[in-house]
């Protein structure tokens, strides 16, 4: 199954891309997912913060066919 | 309630007065509480130019929202505010007004700093400063408490 992935902020600019669409197999938590890309793009990033559909999620998190999942540095507006 | 988020420098003040004047509280209400953050010309001790703000189109004004929804519950709000700017801030220009209007002072105050506070840890807005020395993001927001 496919699931959309969004990055933002500092983390986008260590991917290297905004937005791609990644093939996971069914039941696949959002922190495996997590692992996945940081190990195929070699990269290292603490304190990842992991939303889907808009939503903020726990790590274990099991994510859907469809589901828009994004990762992005701690948050710092206001 | 309204939460808007901005591309163009506003005046967070003549908003306030603009968003009350289209209420129907007067009578009401007896507390306005407000927090204006504007921005700095310096942060940890470097000089700052402008910074650019990002956000997560959807995500952030939902977030927002269910934030303002559950004051209103929890405090007996009136009516909230909320104006958060994108996009390049130059020095002394608004950057958030949170705004909330009560019968008493209690609900009013209290409400307001929560609300800045759960927009502060949670919202997903992201500053980047530009120095003298480069483009930084920041890293982490200072406590409020």
């Amino acid at each position: 199954m496919q699931v959309s992935v969004k990055y933002f902020a500092s983390l986008r600019e260590v991917i290297g891309e905004a937005n791609s669409v990644i093939d996971i197999e069914e039941g696949t938590s959002v922190s495996s997912l997590w692992q996945t890309i940081i190990e195929r793009k070699n990269i290292e990033f603490e304190n990842v913060m992991m939303a889907v559909n808009m939503e903020y999620v726990k790590s274990e998190y099991q994510l859907k066919s469809g589901d828009e999942v994004a990762f992005f540095p701690p948050v710092t507006g206001g | 309630m309204l939460i808007e988020i901005r591309k163009k420098p506003f005046n967070a003040y003549a908003e306030m007065q603009y968003y009350l004047d289209s209420l129907d509280i007067i009578g009401k209400y007896g507390a306005t509480a407000n927090f204006v953050g504007s921005m700095r010309d310096f942060n940890e001790d470097k000089k700052v130019t402008h910074m650019t703000l990002e956000h997560y189109p959807g995500m952030t004004e939902k977030h927002l929202e269910t934030i303002a929804k559950e004051s209103i519950e929890k405090w007996s709000l009136l009516d909230v505010l909320i104006l958060h700017r994108i996009g390049k801030v130059k020095i002394g220009e608004d950057i958030v007004l949170v705004a909330t209007w009560s019968a008493h002072r209690k609900d009013a105050f209290e409400s307001c700093r929560a609300i800045m506070e759960q927009l502060k840890s949670g919202a997903p807005f992201w500053k980047k400063e530009e120095t003298n020395s480069g483009a930084k993001w920041v890293e982490k927001n200072t406590p409020g408490y």
